[in-house]
């Protein structure tokens, strides 16, 4: 039993971390359709700039996890307003391979600049380097840390897109795009504003994990990437409770399968579930099943 | 109030409007009827700007339009209200109405205006907290209208609002349309049910595969033999 609840501790810290992850990917499905591949890239990036805030500018935890937040949106925007705003009216395949190729062009590009070697986190101090037993439970600052910011960050997320304006508008363009722009919205900024919240999530999760695991690397957004999109797939595409609902559930799945069966198997038992949620029910957990509109 | 001259629009290939002019005055329900195809619904959204045309111009209140931005149109007074209601369907009738008013800041008077569809459409009132999507068609044209009167239009243009709903609904919809009218909006109104158009409309257009061939006053074209044919059934 305290194996188990153990198991559970692990599994809610590791799913929110994909659930951070597979927020951008749905929003960005929602709203222009696209699985947009480069995300996990600037998760990436996220862990990197808290990486040098912690190092070369000897800042400390939150001033880089905010510093990540901000320049993971600008990048997002950036690469939104370079790669897919002009692909705008193209098929949808093409946008797809386009963020096939910004995705290698960030992971490449980063290598270059940074070098393709492991990098380990600055270790933690103070209170973040402490850990409680509770009964016989063995619980982390950073555990508690990682799932207080995701809290934050989705109840954050929840009032942006329910309460405020932009949010509303956020929901009518991924609706329906024509109709929102008869209504004065201007739908190309209302992307760049999804791209800008997806990719500030992104460079919060890319820190967490940071500090969680200890070690980056350039290619260190791919696995947890496609787990994070089999998790907003298990969710169902589009659909932002979905993919938290999806980022737990993959996270912990995962922890069990390491925990009690073989953790050489825990990727392949993630990309498992995706098959099966693909043949059993595609349009995930709270997803409907739509007719195509002719 | 509106003018189009010569406006041609493609398709890739296909000559979808050709060489449309039109003219719209200030207080006047002017209708736009013709077959299905026949390039009504491309008009209107070559007017609200979201299809560009080949050539030609639209002038609304003196100011050329023809190349400014969907978004700048609504803020000049122009709102339409699409073909197939196009409701934010699993939104709520409330959030539906005040994105209507997405452009506006005047907080007061957005409420006041608020109040006002209410009055026009009490079952929006009652049903403001539903999902849009789970109205009726009839409900969700009365949405669809209100959310684009929350703009406070000057302009108002409906495509095929009578489409696909009951023959008691069709009649109420087409006395909501008079009433916007009489509160001072000015309406281009395109319909299939031409009959109907015809009896509340100032004058009428029609179309023919992308031209337009025929215009006159609503009764004129009533007692056409022509349209009498082809439109109202004898």
């Amino acid at each position: 039993m305290e194996n188990f609840l153990q198991q559970v501790i692990n599994g809610i810290s590791l799913g929110s971390i994909y659930a951070l992850i597979a927020l951008g990917y749905t929003m960005v499905y929602g709203i222009i359709k696209l699985i947009n591949f480069a995300h996990c890239d600037v998760y990436m990036l996220g862990a990197y700039i808290g990486y040098f805030c912690m190092t070369s500018l000897k800042l400390g935890f939150f001033p880089s996890m905010v510093i990540a937040m901000l320049v993971c949106t600008v990048i997002g925007v950036l690469i939104e307003k370079i790669a897919y705003k002009p692909l705008r009216n193209a098929t949808r395949i093409a946008v797809l391979i386009t963020a096939i190729g910004v995705s290698l062009f960030i992971e490449y590009g980063t290598m270059f600049f940074v070098k393709a070697n492991v990098r380990a986190y600055p270790e933690m101090t103070g209170f973040l380097a402490k850990s409680f037993a509770v009964g016989g439970l063995k619980i982390t600052a950073q555990q508690i840390l990682i799932v207080i910011s995701t809290i934050i960050l989705m109840a954050m997320l929840q009032f942006i897109v329910k309460k405020t304006k932009v949010g509303k508008a956020m929901r009518a363009v991924s609706l329906d795009k024509d109709a929102a722009e008869l209504m004065g919205i201007n739908v190309n900024s209302t992307i760049s504003f999804t791209f800008a919240i997806g990719s500030a999530l992104a460079g919060a999760a890319g820190v967490l994990v940071g500090i969680y695991y200890n070690s980056i690397d350039p290619l260190m957004g791919v696995i947890p990437g496609l787990k994070a999109f089999v998790a907003a797939v298990f969710g169902g595409i589009g659909i932002i409770p979905g993919a938290m609902i999806g980022g737990y559930f993959i996270g912990t799945v995962e922890v069990f399968v390491s925990g009690y069966g073989n953790s050489l198997y825990k990727d392949a038992v993630v990309f498992a579930i995706l098959i099966l949620i693909l043949i059993v029910k595609p349009a995930g957990l709270l997803g409907k099943n739509t007719k195509e509109k002719v | 109030m509106l003018e189009i001259k010569n406006l041609d629009v493609h398709f890739g290939v296909i000559h979808a409007l050709k060489d449309i002019s039109l003219t719209v005055e200030q207080g006047e329900i002017v209708t736009l009827i013709g077959a299905n195809g026949a390039g009504k619904t491309t008009a209107l959204r070559t007017i609200s700007g979201l299809k560009k045309p080949t050539r030609g111009s639209i002038i609304f209140e003196g100011r050329d339009i023809t190349s400014i931005s969907p978004q700048d149109r609504v803020k000049m007074g122009i709102c339409q209200v699409p073909e197939g209601r196009r409701v934010f369907s699993t939104m709520t009738v409330l959030e539906n109405l005040e994105l209507g008013a997405y452009l506006r800041k005047d907080k007061a008077q957005i409420n006041k205006d608020l109040n006002m569809i209410y009055e026009r459409f009490p079952i929006l009132e009652k049903r403001k907290k539903q999902a849009a999507g789970t109205l009726s068609g009839g409900e969700q044209q009365m949405l669809a209208m209100g959310r684009a009167l929350m703009s406070s239009p000057r302009m108002l243009f409906l495509d095929e609002p009578s489409m696909g709903l009951a023959p008691l609904f069709v009649k109420e919809i087409f006395d909501i349309i008079k009433s916007i009218n009489q509160t001072g909006t000015t309406i281009l109104l395109v319909e299939q049910n031409a009959s109907m158009a015809l009896q509340i409309a100032n004058r009428a257009y029609v179309m023919e595969t992308g031209s337009i061939v025929l215009t006159g006053t609503g009764n004129e074209l009533m007692q056409s033999d022509e349209i009498r044919k082809a439109y109202l059934g004898g």
